[in-house]
Protein backbone atom coordinates (compact mmCIF):
# COMPACT_ATOMS: atom_id res chain seq x y z
CA UNK A 1 0.00 0.00 0.00
CA UNK A 2 2.47 2.37 0.89
CA UNK A 3 4.47 1.64 -2.31
CA UNK A 4 1.62 2.00 -4.35
CA UNK A 5 1.14 5.52 -2.97
CA UNK A 6 4.87 6.45 -3.65
CA UNK A 7 4.80 4.91 -6.93
CA UNK A 8 1.74 7.10 -8.24
CA UNK A 9 2.57 10.17 -9.83
CA UNK A 10 -0.16 12.33 -8.52
CA UNK A 11 -0.07 11.47 -4.94
CA UNK A 12 3.57 12.60 -4.95
CA UNK A 13 2.72 15.84 -6.59
CA UNK A 14 -0.34 16.06 -3.79
CA UNK A 15 2.20 14.87 -1.02
CA UNK A 16 4.83 17.70 -1.96
CA UNK A 17 2.38 20.13 -2.13
CA UNK A 18 0.90 19.23 1.22
CA UNK A 19 4.19 19.48 2.61
CA UNK A 20 4.96 22.83 1.53
CA UNK A 21 2.37 24.09 3.37
CA UNK A 22 3.12 22.21 6.55
CA UNK A 23 6.85 23.78 6.38
CA UNK A 24 4.93 27.21 5.82
CA UNK A 25 2.74 26.81 8.80
CA UNK A 26 5.79 25.53 11.04
CA UNK A 27 7.96 28.38 10.25
CA UNK A 28 4.78 31.17 10.72
CA UNK A 29 3.87 29.77 14.04
CA UNK A 30 8.15 29.86 15.12
CA UNK A 31 8.56 33.49 13.69
CA UNK A 32 5.25 34.98 14.44
CA UNK A 33 5.79 37.88 12.51
CA UNK A 34 3.81 40.12 10.32
CA UNK A 35 6.41 39.74 7.73
CA UNK A 36 6.03 35.91 7.46
CA UNK A 37 2.09 35.13 7.61
CA UNK A 38 0.59 31.74 7.85
CA UNK A 39 -0.84 29.86 4.91
CA UNK A 40 -4.60 29.91 6.87
CA UNK A 41 -4.23 33.86 6.81
CA UNK A 42 -3.30 34.11 3.61
CA UNK A 43 -6.05 31.70 2.24
CA UNK A 44 -8.42 33.75 4.36
CA UNK A 45 -7.31 37.14 2.65
CA UNK A 46 -7.19 35.03 -0.76
CA UNK A 47 -11.15 34.30 -0.54
CA UNK A 48 -12.06 37.48 0.98
CA UNK A 49 -10.56 39.18 -2.36
CA UNK A 50 -11.21 36.91 -4.62
CA UNK A 51 -15.35 36.81 -4.22
CA UNK A 52 -15.69 40.63 -2.07
CA UNK A 53 -12.25 42.58 -3.60
CA UNK A 54 -11.15 43.62 -6.85
CA UNK A 55 -8.86 40.16 -6.97
CA UNK A 56 -10.36 39.21 -10.54
CA UNK A 57 -10.50 42.52 -12.28
CA UNK A 58 -6.42 42.90 -11.52
CA UNK A 59 -6.15 39.42 -12.34
CA UNK A 60 -8.40 39.84 -15.76
CA UNK A 61 -5.73 42.44 -16.63
CA UNK A 62 -3.18 41.44 -15.99
CA UNK A 63 -3.87 38.34 -17.67
CA UNK A 64 -4.98 39.89 -20.71
CA UNK A 65 -1.27 41.66 -21.33
CA UNK A 66 0.48 38.36 -20.65
CA UNK A 67 -1.63 36.89 -23.38
CA UNK A 68 -1.09 39.71 -25.73
CA UNK A 69 2.45 40.39 -25.00
CA UNK A 70 3.06 36.67 -25.74
CA UNK A 71 0.98 36.22 -28.70
CA UNK A 72 2.82 39.02 -30.54
CA UNK A 73 6.43 38.00 -29.10
CA UNK A 74 5.51 34.68 -30.72
CA UNK A 75 4.48 35.91 -34.02
CA UNK A 76 7.44 38.20 -34.35
CA UNK A 77 10.21 35.66 -32.91
CA UNK A 78 8.63 32.83 -35.01
CA UNK A 79 8.97 34.74 -37.71
CA UNK A 80 12.50 37.04 -37.50
CA UNK A 81 14.09 33.12 -36.46
CA UNK A 82 12.74 31.72 -39.65
CA UNK A 83 14.63 34.19 -41.55
CA UNK A 84 17.37 34.43 -39.55
CA UNK A 85 18.10 30.88 -40.21
CA UNK A 86 16.91 30.52 -43.55
CA UNK A 87 18.80 33.56 -45.37
CA UNK A 88 22.59 34.20 -44.33
CA UNK A 89 22.68 38.15 -45.07
CA UNK A 90 19.55 38.73 -42.97
CA UNK A 91 21.08 37.12 -40.00
CA UNK A 92 24.25 39.10 -40.66
CA UNK A 93 22.64 42.32 -40.65
CA UNK A 94 20.02 41.39 -38.04
CA UNK A 95 22.36 39.72 -35.21
CA UNK A 96 24.00 42.37 -33.83
CA UNK A 97 20.78 44.18 -32.88
CA UNK A 98 19.66 40.74 -31.91
CA UNK A 99 22.70 40.71 -29.69
CA UNK A 100 21.85 43.80 -28.29
CA UNK A 101 18.11 43.44 -27.45
CA UNK A 102 18.80 40.06 -26.03
CA UNK A 103 21.46 41.77 -23.31
CA UNK A 104 19.45 44.69 -22.42
CA UNK A 105 17.97 44.25 -19.13
CA UNK A 106 14.26 44.38 -19.06
CA UNK A 107 14.40 47.13 -16.57
CA UNK A 108 16.02 49.51 -19.14
CA UNK A 109 13.09 48.30 -21.89
CA UNK A 110 10.36 49.02 -19.56
CA UNK A 111 11.92 52.25 -18.87
CA UNK A 112 12.46 53.41 -22.26
CA UNK A 113 9.20 52.37 -23.44
CA UNK A 114 7.33 54.21 -20.90
CA UNK A 115 9.57 57.06 -21.89
CA UNK A 116 8.86 56.95 -25.74
CA UNK A 117 6.13 56.03 -25.76
CA UNK A 118 3.63 57.58 -22.75
CA UNK A 119 2.12 55.47 -20.02
CA UNK A 120 -0.34 53.32 -21.90
CA UNK A 121 -0.62 49.93 -22.97
CA UNK A 122 0.75 49.65 -26.29
CA UNK A 123 4.16 50.68 -24.27
CA UNK A 124 3.67 48.03 -21.46
CA UNK A 125 2.77 45.31 -23.88
CA UNK A 126 5.62 46.10 -26.69
CA UNK A 127 7.93 46.22 -23.55
CA UNK A 128 7.21 43.00 -22.46
CA UNK A 129 7.28 41.29 -25.80
CA UNK A 130 10.55 43.21 -26.24
CA UNK A 131 12.03 41.11 -23.76
CA UNK A 132 10.56 37.84 -24.74
CA UNK A 133 10.72 38.44 -28.72
CA UNK A 134 15.13 37.76 -28.55
CA UNK A 135 14.47 34.00 -26.61
CA UNK A 136 12.00 32.95 -29.48
CA UNK A 137 14.61 33.95 -32.38
CA UNK A 138 17.05 32.33 -30.44
CA UNK A 139 15.10 28.81 -30.64
CA UNK A 140 13.23 29.17 -33.83
CA UNK A 141 16.51 30.37 -35.78
CA UNK A 142 18.42 27.26 -34.23
CA UNK A 143 15.46 25.26 -35.48
CA UNK A 144 15.45 26.49 -38.93
CA UNK A 145 18.62 25.48 -39.22
CA UNK A 146 18.21 22.08 -38.24
CA UNK A 147 15.59 21.79 -40.82
CA UNK A 148 16.13 18.13 -42.83
CA UNK A 149 16.15 19.33 -46.64
CA UNK A 150 15.97 16.00 -47.72
CA UNK A 151 12.07 16.11 -46.95
CA UNK A 152 12.17 19.78 -48.51
CA UNK A 153 13.19 17.69 -51.57
CA UNK A 154 10.28 15.57 -51.14
CA UNK A 155 7.97 18.53 -51.61
CA UNK A 156 10.04 19.90 -54.83
CA UNK A 157 10.74 16.40 -56.26
CA UNK A 158 6.76 15.90 -56.92
CA UNK A 159 6.10 19.81 -57.54
CA UNK A 160 4.49 20.94 -54.77
CA UNK A 161 3.06 24.46 -53.69
CA UNK A 162 5.09 26.67 -51.83
CA UNK A 163 2.39 27.29 -49.59
CA UNK A 164 1.75 23.20 -49.03
CA UNK A 165 5.78 23.06 -49.07
CA UNK A 166 6.08 25.59 -46.34
CA UNK A 167 2.87 24.55 -43.86
CA UNK A 168 3.02 20.75 -44.40
CA UNK A 169 6.50 20.22 -45.08
CA UNK A 170 8.51 22.85 -43.39
CA UNK A 171 6.69 24.64 -40.70
CA UNK A 172 5.82 21.15 -38.95
CA UNK A 173 9.68 20.88 -38.31
CA UNK A 174 9.81 23.52 -36.10
CA UNK A 175 6.79 22.83 -33.58
CA UNK A 176 9.31 21.10 -31.12
CA UNK A 177 11.25 24.35 -30.76
CA UNK A 178 8.21 26.87 -30.94
CA UNK A 179 6.44 24.81 -28.24
CA UNK A 180 9.62 25.41 -26.15
CA UNK A 181 9.91 28.66 -26.71
CA UNK A 182 6.16 29.00 -25.96
CA UNK A 183 6.50 27.45 -22.27
CA UNK A 184 9.42 29.03 -21.34
CA UNK A 185 7.62 32.09 -22.67
CA UNK A 186 4.52 32.07 -20.56
CA UNK A 187 6.98 32.18 -17.62
CA UNK A 188 9.22 34.88 -18.69
CA UNK A 189 6.39 37.21 -19.55
CA UNK A 190 3.91 36.89 -16.36
CA UNK A 191 6.95 37.95 -14.45
CA UNK A 192 8.12 40.37 -16.92
CA UNK A 193 4.45 42.05 -16.48
CA UNK A 194 4.34 42.28 -13.18
CA UNK A 195 7.31 44.86 -13.13
CA UNK A 196 5.44 46.54 -15.85
CA UNK A 197 2.48 47.32 -13.94
CA UNK A 198 4.29 47.83 -11.10
CA UNK A 199 6.59 50.98 -13.19
CA UNK A 200 3.68 52.19 -14.82
CA UNK A 201 0.07 51.19 -14.74
CA UNK A 202 -2.48 51.62 -11.99
CA UNK A 203 -3.68 48.18 -12.56
CA UNK A 204 -3.46 45.03 -12.48
CA UNK A 205 -1.84 42.57 -9.65
CA UNK A 206 2.16 43.84 -10.35
CA UNK A 207 0.49 47.08 -9.14
CA UNK A 208 -1.45 45.64 -6.01
CA UNK A 209 1.59 44.46 -4.91
CA UNK A 210 3.22 47.54 -5.12
CA UNK A 211 0.54 49.25 -2.71
CA UNK A 212 0.37 46.04 -0.49
CA UNK A 213 4.25 46.85 -0.27
CA UNK A 214 4.30 50.19 0.34
CA UNK A 215 0.95 49.22 3.16
CA UNK A 216 3.73 46.72 4.33
CA UNK A 217 0.58 44.46 3.94
CA UNK A 218 2.43 41.17 3.39
CA UNK A 219 -0.20 38.85 3.51
CA UNK A 220 -2.27 40.69 0.82
CA UNK A 221 0.96 40.15 -1.58
CA UNK A 222 1.11 36.48 -0.44
CA UNK A 223 -2.23 35.90 -1.52
CA UNK A 224 -2.05 37.46 -5.04
CA UNK A 225 0.84 35.91 -5.96
CA UNK A 226 -1.13 32.46 -4.91
CA UNK A 227 -3.92 33.84 -7.29
CA UNK A 228 -1.75 34.60 -10.10
CA UNK A 229 0.42 31.40 -9.62
CA UNK A 230 -2.50 29.25 -9.83
CA UNK A 231 -4.19 30.70 -12.68
CA UNK A 232 -0.43 30.25 -14.86
CA UNK A 233 -0.26 26.75 -13.50
CA UNK A 234 -3.71 25.74 -14.55
CA UNK A 235 -2.68 27.67 -18.17
CA UNK A 236 0.34 25.09 -18.00
CA UNK A 237 -1.42 21.96 -17.17
CA UNK A 238 -5.02 22.43 -18.86
CA UNK A 239 -3.39 24.53 -21.98
CA UNK A 240 -0.01 24.27 -23.33
CA UNK A 241 0.72 20.99 -21.97
CA UNK A 242 -2.24 19.14 -23.94
CA UNK A 243 -1.90 21.52 -27.02
CA UNK A 244 1.66 19.96 -27.20
CA UNK A 245 0.72 16.21 -26.24
CA UNK A 246 -1.67 17.02 -29.60
CA UNK A 247 0.95 18.43 -32.11
CA UNK A 248 3.47 16.08 -30.62
CA UNK A 249 1.12 12.92 -30.55
CA UNK A 250 3.01 11.47 -33.48
CA UNK A 251 6.46 11.33 -31.34
CA UNK A 252 4.73 9.35 -28.52
CA UNK A 253 5.09 6.21 -29.88
CA UNK B 1 6.20 -8.34 -72.88
CA UNK B 2 9.11 -6.48 -74.47
CA UNK B 3 8.11 -6.03 -78.16
CA UNK B 4 4.73 -5.41 -77.00
CA UNK B 5 5.34 -2.08 -74.86
CA UNK B 6 7.95 -0.72 -77.61
CA UNK B 7 4.76 -1.20 -80.45
CA UNK B 8 2.26 0.22 -78.57
CA UNK B 9 4.31 3.21 -77.47
CA UNK B 10 3.33 6.66 -77.97
CA UNK B 11 5.80 8.63 -76.47
CA UNK B 12 9.75 8.28 -75.23
CA UNK B 13 11.54 10.56 -73.21
CA UNK B 14 14.70 11.36 -74.72
CA UNK B 15 17.65 11.65 -72.40
CA UNK B 16 20.73 13.93 -73.33
CA UNK B 17 23.20 14.87 -70.80
CA UNK B 18 26.29 16.57 -72.58
CA UNK B 19 28.17 17.23 -69.30
CA UNK B 20 27.85 17.42 -65.53
CA UNK B 21 30.13 19.40 -63.36
CA UNK B 22 30.02 19.08 -59.90
CA UNK B 23 32.97 20.84 -57.31
CA UNK B 24 34.88 18.06 -55.25
CA UNK B 25 34.40 19.38 -51.48
CA UNK B 26 37.53 18.19 -50.27
CA UNK B 27 40.12 19.62 -52.87
CA UNK B 28 37.56 22.11 -54.23
CA UNK B 29 38.53 20.99 -57.70
CA UNK B 30 35.95 20.60 -60.89
CA UNK B 31 35.02 17.04 -61.42
CA UNK B 32 32.67 15.98 -64.29
CA UNK B 33 30.19 13.32 -63.10
CA UNK B 34 28.63 12.66 -65.79
CA UNK B 35 29.60 13.19 -70.14
CA UNK B 36 27.70 12.59 -72.95
CA UNK B 37 24.97 10.30 -71.61
CA UNK B 38 22.30 9.73 -74.04
CA UNK B 39 19.40 7.62 -73.94
CA UNK B 40 15.65 6.97 -74.54
CA UNK B 41 13.07 5.59 -72.26
CA UNK B 42 10.12 4.37 -74.08
CA UNK B 43 6.67 4.88 -72.68
CA UNK B 44 5.51 1.94 -70.20
CA UNK B 45 9.47 0.66 -70.09
CA UNK B 46 11.04 -0.69 -67.02
CA UNK B 47 14.72 0.81 -67.14
CA UNK B 48 17.16 -0.47 -65.20
CA UNK B 49 20.68 2.04 -64.40
CA UNK B 50 23.06 -0.25 -63.30
CA UNK B 51 26.82 1.49 -61.96
CA UNK B 52 28.97 1.24 -59.49
CA UNK B 53 28.27 3.65 -56.00
CA UNK B 54 29.62 6.87 -56.90
CA UNK B 55 29.22 6.63 -60.68
CA UNK B 56 26.57 9.89 -60.22
CA UNK B 57 23.10 8.01 -60.56
CA UNK B 58 22.40 10.19 -57.94
CA UNK B 59 22.99 12.92 -59.42
CA UNK B 60 21.26 11.53 -62.78
CA UNK B 61 18.39 11.35 -61.17
CA UNK B 62 18.46 14.56 -59.66
CA UNK B 63 18.48 16.21 -63.08
CA UNK B 64 15.87 14.05 -64.20
CA UNK B 65 13.79 15.09 -61.31
CA UNK B 66 14.54 18.59 -61.12
CA UNK B 67 16.07 18.81 -58.10
CA UNK B 68 19.44 19.69 -60.09
CA UNK B 69 18.88 22.25 -62.89
CA UNK B 70 22.72 23.07 -63.86
CA UNK B 71 24.09 21.02 -66.21
CA UNK B 72 24.63 20.68 -70.08
CA UNK B 73 22.05 19.02 -72.20
CA UNK B 74 18.33 18.46 -72.78
CA UNK B 75 15.84 15.91 -71.14
CA UNK B 76 12.45 16.32 -72.73
CA UNK B 77 9.78 13.67 -74.22
CA UNK B 78 9.21 13.42 -77.64
CA UNK B 79 6.04 14.71 -77.45
CA UNK B 80 7.13 17.97 -76.81
CA UNK B 81 6.45 18.14 -72.89
CA UNK B 82 9.24 18.19 -70.35
CA UNK B 83 10.04 16.74 -67.14
CA UNK B 84 9.32 20.08 -65.75
CA UNK B 85 5.95 20.58 -66.64
CA UNK B 86 4.67 16.58 -66.17
CA UNK B 87 4.44 14.64 -62.94
CA UNK B 88 7.11 13.22 -61.81
CA UNK B 89 6.94 10.01 -59.29
CA UNK B 90 10.12 9.98 -56.89
CA UNK B 91 11.53 7.13 -54.60
CA UNK B 92 14.31 7.88 -52.51
CA UNK B 93 17.04 5.48 -50.99
CA UNK B 94 14.97 6.20 -47.72
CA UNK B 95 11.46 6.59 -47.43
CA UNK B 96 11.19 9.92 -46.52
CA UNK B 97 7.72 10.21 -45.18
CA UNK B 98 7.01 12.75 -42.94
CA UNK B 99 6.63 11.54 -39.18
CA UNK B 100 4.12 13.91 -38.20
CA UNK B 101 1.60 12.36 -40.61
CA UNK B 102 -0.23 9.50 -40.80
CA UNK B 103 0.33 6.80 -43.54
CA UNK B 104 -2.66 8.18 -45.41
CA UNK B 105 -1.81 11.56 -44.94
CA UNK B 106 2.02 10.78 -46.18
CA UNK B 107 0.21 9.48 -49.33
CA UNK B 108 -2.62 12.29 -49.96
CA UNK B 109 -0.06 14.99 -49.28
CA UNK B 110 1.14 15.18 -53.15
CA UNK B 111 -2.02 15.14 -54.36
CA UNK B 112 -4.27 18.16 -54.82
CA UNK B 113 -6.46 15.78 -52.33
CA UNK B 114 -9.68 15.75 -54.08
CA UNK B 115 -12.82 12.78 -53.13
CA UNK B 116 -11.05 10.84 -56.42
CA UNK B 117 -7.68 10.87 -55.20
CA UNK B 118 -7.91 10.16 -52.00
CA UNK B 119 -10.29 7.10 -52.80
CA UNK B 120 -7.01 6.22 -54.91
CA UNK B 121 -4.40 6.38 -52.43
CA UNK B 122 -6.21 4.22 -50.40
CA UNK B 123 -7.37 1.91 -52.49
CA UNK B 124 -3.14 1.64 -53.65
CA UNK B 125 -2.40 1.69 -49.79
CA UNK B 126 -4.99 -1.58 -49.44
CA UNK B 127 -3.23 -3.16 -52.44
CA UNK B 128 -0.03 -2.51 -50.53
CA UNK B 129 -1.09 -4.66 -47.41
CA UNK B 130 -1.13 -1.27 -45.35
CA UNK B 131 -5.44 -1.44 -44.53
CA UNK B 132 -4.97 -1.70 -41.06
CA UNK B 133 -2.16 0.96 -40.93
CA UNK B 134 -3.86 3.87 -42.30
CA UNK B 135 -3.40 5.95 -39.50
CA UNK B 136 -0.36 4.83 -38.06
CA UNK B 137 2.53 6.98 -37.97
CA UNK B 138 5.88 6.28 -39.90
CA UNK B 139 7.63 5.23 -36.63
CA UNK B 140 5.39 2.93 -35.81
CA UNK B 141 6.03 0.58 -39.25
CA UNK B 142 8.86 -1.28 -39.91
CA UNK B 143 11.49 0.03 -42.46
CA UNK B 144 9.91 -2.59 -45.19
CA UNK B 145 6.30 -0.88 -44.25
CA UNK B 146 7.50 2.38 -44.56
CA UNK B 147 8.88 1.68 -48.34
CA UNK B 148 5.33 0.52 -49.22
CA UNK B 149 3.77 3.68 -48.12
CA UNK B 150 6.88 5.81 -50.42
CA UNK B 151 5.91 3.45 -53.16
CA UNK B 152 2.28 4.07 -52.80
CA UNK B 153 3.53 7.78 -52.46
CA UNK B 154 5.26 7.87 -55.83
CA UNK B 155 2.21 6.48 -57.84
CA UNK B 156 -0.59 7.89 -56.48
CA UNK B 157 -0.25 11.00 -59.16
CA UNK B 158 0.21 8.49 -62.00
CA UNK B 159 3.45 10.17 -62.64
CA UNK B 160 4.63 9.85 -66.44
CA UNK B 161 7.87 8.81 -64.98
CA UNK B 162 8.59 7.44 -62.04
CA UNK B 163 12.17 7.85 -60.48
CA UNK B 164 13.42 5.39 -57.78
CA UNK B 165 17.01 5.41 -56.39
CA UNK B 166 18.17 2.19 -54.68
CA UNK B 167 14.75 1.95 -52.83
CA UNK B 168 15.33 -1.45 -51.66
CA UNK B 169 19.17 -1.55 -49.89
CA UNK B 170 19.51 -1.19 -46.32
CA UNK B 171 16.40 -4.24 -46.23
CA UNK B 172 16.70 -8.07 -45.60
CA UNK B 173 16.61 -10.53 -48.98
CA UNK B 174 12.42 -11.33 -48.08
CA UNK B 175 11.09 -7.98 -47.58
CA UNK B 176 12.77 -6.02 -50.52
CA UNK B 177 11.67 -9.17 -52.94
CA UNK B 178 8.15 -8.44 -51.42
CA UNK B 179 8.49 -5.00 -52.35
CA UNK B 180 10.21 -5.83 -55.85
CA UNK B 181 6.89 -7.98 -56.74
CA UNK B 182 4.86 -5.02 -55.50
CA UNK B 183 6.83 -2.41 -57.52
CA UNK B 184 6.41 -4.56 -60.22
CA UNK B 185 2.40 -5.01 -59.83
CA UNK B 186 1.85 -1.46 -59.49
CA UNK B 187 3.90 -1.28 -63.06
CA UNK B 188 2.10 -3.64 -64.30
CA UNK B 189 -1.48 -1.91 -62.69
CA UNK B 190 -0.36 1.41 -63.93
CA UNK B 191 1.84 1.03 -67.35
CA UNK B 192 4.34 3.46 -65.80
CA UNK B 193 7.29 4.50 -67.57
CA UNK B 194 10.03 3.58 -64.67
CA UNK B 195 13.74 4.76 -64.07
CA UNK B 196 15.10 2.34 -61.76
CA UNK B 197 19.03 2.99 -60.19
CA UNK B 198 20.74 0.35 -58.73
CA UNK B 199 23.85 -1.32 -58.22
CA UNK B 200 22.46 -5.21 -58.23
CA UNK B 201 22.85 -6.89 -60.88
CA UNK B 202 19.89 -9.58 -60.37
CA UNK B 203 17.64 -6.84 -58.93
CA UNK B 204 18.34 -5.42 -62.54
CA UNK B 205 17.43 -8.28 -63.78
CA UNK B 206 13.87 -9.34 -62.30
CA UNK B 207 12.86 -5.89 -62.40
CA UNK B 208 13.66 -4.82 -65.67
CA UNK B 209 12.64 -4.80 -69.32
CA UNK B 210 15.95 -3.09 -70.31
CA UNK B 211 19.21 -2.50 -68.49
CA UNK B 212 21.38 0.18 -69.28
CA UNK B 213 25.36 -0.42 -68.03
CA UNK B 214 26.80 2.89 -66.78
CA UNK B 215 30.64 3.25 -66.19
CA UNK B 216 32.65 4.98 -63.78
CA UNK B 217 32.45 8.80 -63.26
CA UNK B 218 32.53 10.64 -65.55
CA UNK B 219 29.62 8.31 -66.30
CA UNK B 220 27.92 7.55 -69.95
CA UNK B 221 26.17 4.27 -71.14
CA UNK B 222 27.99 1.70 -72.28
CA UNK B 223 26.03 -1.35 -72.85
CA UNK B 224 22.30 -1.26 -73.93
CA UNK B 225 21.19 -4.65 -72.36
CA UNK B 226 17.40 -6.10 -73.52
CA UNK B 227 16.25 -8.43 -70.48
CA UNK B 228 14.58 -11.49 -72.52
CA UNK B 229 12.93 -13.20 -69.93
CA UNK B 230 8.95 -14.25 -69.54
CA UNK B 231 6.93 -12.35 -66.51
CA UNK B 232 6.04 -13.07 -63.51
CA UNK B 233 9.51 -13.75 -62.64
CA UNK B 234 10.95 -15.10 -59.52
CA UNK B 235 14.15 -13.68 -57.98
CA UNK B 236 15.32 -17.07 -56.60
CA UNK B 237 14.97 -18.60 -59.73
CA UNK B 238 18.09 -19.91 -62.16
CA UNK B 239 17.16 -17.70 -64.73
CA UNK B 240 17.93 -14.80 -63.24
CA UNK B 241 21.18 -16.69 -61.92
CA UNK B 242 22.02 -18.29 -65.35
CA UNK B 243 21.67 -14.66 -67.18
CA UNK B 244 23.93 -12.84 -64.86
CA UNK B 245 26.63 -15.42 -65.17
CA UNK B 246 25.91 -15.37 -68.84
CA UNK B 247 26.13 -11.72 -69.23
CA UNK B 248 29.63 -11.67 -66.80
CA UNK B 249 30.97 -14.14 -69.21
CA UNK B 250 29.89 -12.50 -72.73
CA UNK B 251 31.00 -8.47 -71.59
CA UNK B 252 33.31 -9.15 -68.98
CA UNK B 253 34.74 -5.65 -69.46
CA UNK B 254 31.58 -3.96 -68.88
CA UNK B 255 30.93 -5.83 -65.35
CA UNK B 256 34.11 -4.88 -64.10
CA UNK B 257 33.79 -1.66 -65.47
CA UNK B 258 30.20 -1.64 -63.00
CA UNK B 259 32.42 -2.71 -60.24
CA UNK B 260 33.26 -4.45 -57.42
CA UNK B 261 29.77 -4.16 -55.15
CA UNK B 262 27.54 -6.32 -57.86
CA UNK B 263 26.99 -9.53 -56.62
Amino acid sequence: MKDLFFKNSISLRIFSFLLIIVIWEVAALLVQSRVLPSPLVVFEIFWRELFFGEMLYHLGITLWRVVIAFFIAMIVGTGLGIVMGARKNVNLILDGWHILLLNTPALVTIILCYVWFGLNEVAAVTAVALNKIPNVVVTVREGTRAVDTKLLQVAEVFKLSYKKKFLNFFFPQLYPYIMASARGGIALIWKIVLVVELLGRSNGIGFKLNEFFNLFDIASIFAYTLAFVTVMMFVEFCIALPIERRIMKWRQT
Amino acid sequence: MNTDSISKSKYHLNVKVDNKDYKDIKTESILTAIKNMNFKVLEGQFCCLLGPSGCGKTTLLNILSGLDNNYEGNIEFDDGSTLKNSSVGYMFQEPRLLPWLTVKENVEIVTQQTKQEKELSSSILENMGLLKNMESFPSQLSGGMQRRVAIARAFVNKPKILLLDEPFISLDITAANLLRSMLINMWLQQKTTIIFVTHDIREAIYLGDRILFLSKGPSKVIYDYKVNLKRPREMENKDIENLRNELMQDHPSIITGVGEKIL
